[in-house]
């Protein structure tokens, strides 16, 4: 699976669309925490070729460390799209069928605004002077750049992990935009246990001296550090403890013998070190801080008077649901959670627990269920 | 499509057109895939396993991955024309609950299950001494998913000890329509449609 496959919009007149695109929308957009931004980048990539009557447009939301290429090869890896097994051609999510559109959330560093950007009244970065964002306000966020783009009704909202919270904020916030959302491995709400290793990652990126009060952009040394370390906690969360086992076991790294030393003896040690340095590469550490502050914030029932089946009220989007069984982030009872209040709210879904031993991360690997129910649960849709 | 099971068939043949539905068991989704394409019903769908629920989701139904003892609670009451409970009634742990939800959450149910009063059954138990192993009761006695034994007879008198209306009652042999006088002797399975 190569970018090459995944070819840009053909609607090649209109600049709007196509790979690496960014938009300046105006403002201002209004914060869930009272502020507001005057003006904000959305960088996004689109695929595949809108219908002459709009109706075949889905949105794929990414997670915390996601970004707009869905299904094509990132700038700075050169690794493939995060999801190039759900996107692309004769794939559940078909550029051929679908004008597929991926954005870059607020609050982040791929080339949508968050801490790293400018700060029009100072000229210089935000830092920790950037407002403190909600999943809402990412999903406000995406849909003045679909008013950009001309899409008023979307098909489907596709994500998982905290792209999934983005879909189902969607069908809450805007349920006149959404005909369906796909909502794999992921919750209604943070648990106490998941806001706690946020926390754990993000006390390990402030305790790095080079963050500075995040003041770190012009003195050319990063928190890596740090952030390597909140990486490495996140990490564990994202896989499980038999896909562990099996992958590493208790085997050394390039060694006979234990060194009696602090060393990566373990390969599992050696694993993470390399995923937290790898990571720093790539992410901004004040966006890791913001974009997790704004998971611990969802609760989407809150902003409902605590009922959740009421942020679902009357909705004619219809949802699916996916979990997985080995997931322990966003364990089988958040999606269950869910579920139960879609069925309270009369609301039409779907919900299958999918065996993984890949634990979090299944919806991001080969997974062939998974692609199945997507793709029977978008057809669907299609074939009314 | 394959051909329906001969309970199913019964049960899609007497569904109102357009009505929306509610299948408790819905395995694969067979039934609802009928009630869809031929009845332009609005089907949806609980089941317990997981495989079954992709299968049927896979091709385009909606189905909810569920327990019928514990999940029935959370639909609104009368959100259904008619919720369905195929060959699932003898392995809920609490079958009376469930048919009162059932009976809630749909304005009428169809309720098919194996009856255990069939003279090959009885036959069994009575000269065999061993619990039945048949073709609609495959299971040993310790493997069946069949907790709540009931015969076609004891279900009647359910109905009218909870003063629930039957409106139509189908029973077979054999795949075969059988008769309802003697159906707790002759029936292998007993199709009933209830309503409150």
């Amino acid at each position: 699976m190569t970018a090459a496959i995944v070819s840009a919009s053909t609607a090649i007149d209109d600049s709007r669309f196509g790979l690496a695109r960014t938009a300046r929308l105006s403002g201002p957009l209004a914060l869930d925490g009272g502020g507001s931004l005057a003006a904000i980048d959305i960088a996004y990539e689109t695929y595949g070729t809108l219908a002459p009557d709009k109706s075949n447009a889905i949105l794929i939301c990414h997670a915390l460390t996601g970004d707009q290429h869905v299904a094509s090869a990132h700038p700075i890896t050169g690794k493939p799209g995060w999801w190039s097994r759900m996107v692309g051609p004769g794939l559940p999510i078909d550029p051929d069928r679908h004008f597929i559109i991926s954005t870059n959330v607020l609050g982040s560093c791929m080339g949508s605004s968050g801490p790293a950007s400018l700060d029009p009244v100072t000229g210089l970065p935000y830092a920790m002077r950037f407002p403190v964002i909600t999943i809402r306000d990412m999903v406000r966020a995406q849909a003045l750049l679909l008013d950009h783009l001309g899409i008023a009704r979307l098909e489907a909202v596709v994500g998982g992990s905290m792209g999934g919270m983005q879909a189902l904020e969607w069908a809450a916030t805007f349920p006149d935009r959404v005909e369906a959302v796909v909502g794999i491995a992921t919750t209604a709400r943070h648990s106490a246990q998941n806001i706690a290793f946020n926390e754990v990652g993000r006390q390990a990126i402030m305790a790095d001296p080079n963050w500075r009060g995040g003041d770190y952009y012009a003195t050319g040394q990063a928190p890596t550090a740090g952030l390597a370390v909140a990486r490495m906690a996140a990490h564990i969360t994202y896989l499980s403890e038999a896909g562990l086992t099996g992958k590493f076991g208790r085997r050394l790294q390039a060694r006979e013998a234990k060194s009696f030393g602090f060393d990566a003896d373990f390969q599992v040690e050696s694993y993470l070190r390399h995923q937290g340095l790898a990571f720093t590469d790539r992410f901004d550490a004040n966006s890791y801080l913001y974009i997790t502050r704004a998971i611990d914030y969802f609760d989407l029932a809150e902003a409902h008077g605590g009922r959740l089946a009421d942020a679902f009220r009357d909705t004619r989007t219809r949802f699916c649901i996916v979990s997985f069984d080995t997931d322990w982030l966003y364990p089988t009872p958040e999606s269950r959670i869910i579920v139960h209040a879609l069925n309270a709210a009369g609301a039409e879904a779907s919900f299958v627990e999918i065996s993984s031993p890949y634990g979090h991360d299944a919806f991001l690997l080969d997974t062939p269920e998974l692609f199945r129910v997507v793709d029977g649960f978008l057809r669907a849709g299609e074939s009314r | 499509m394959s051909a329906l099971r001969p309970d199913l068939a019964i049960i899609a043949d007497h569904v109102a057109a357009g009505a929306s539905v509610l299948d408790v068991g819905c395995g694969d989704g067979g039934l609802m895939a009928a009630l869809r394409d031929t009845k332009q019903a609005r089907p949806r769908g609980i089941e317990i396993d997981g495989t079954n629920v992709a299968a049927a989701v896979a091709r385009g139904l909606s189905v909810v991955q569920g327990d019928a003892d514990t999940d029935l609670a959370d639909y609104p009451t009368d959100s259904f024309d008619y919720a369905i409970l195929s060959q699932t009634l003898q392995t809920t742990r609490a079958p009376d609950r469930v048919l009162d939800e059932l009976l809630r959450i749909g304005r009428r149910a169809f309720v098919s299950f194996p009856n255990f009063a069939h003279w090959r059954v009885r036959a069994s138990l009575l000269w065999g001494g061993r619990m039945p192993v048949t073709k609609n009761l495959p299971e040993q006695w310790y493997d069946t998913p069949n907790i709540h034994h009931l015969t076609v007879d004891d279900f009647r008198a359910f109905l009218r000890a909870r003063g629930i209306t039957t409106e139509g009652a189908w029973f077979l042999n054999r795949g075969r329509r059988t008769s309802a006088a003697a159906a707790n002797f002759r029936a292998e399975h007993a199709v009933f449609l209830l309503r409150r």
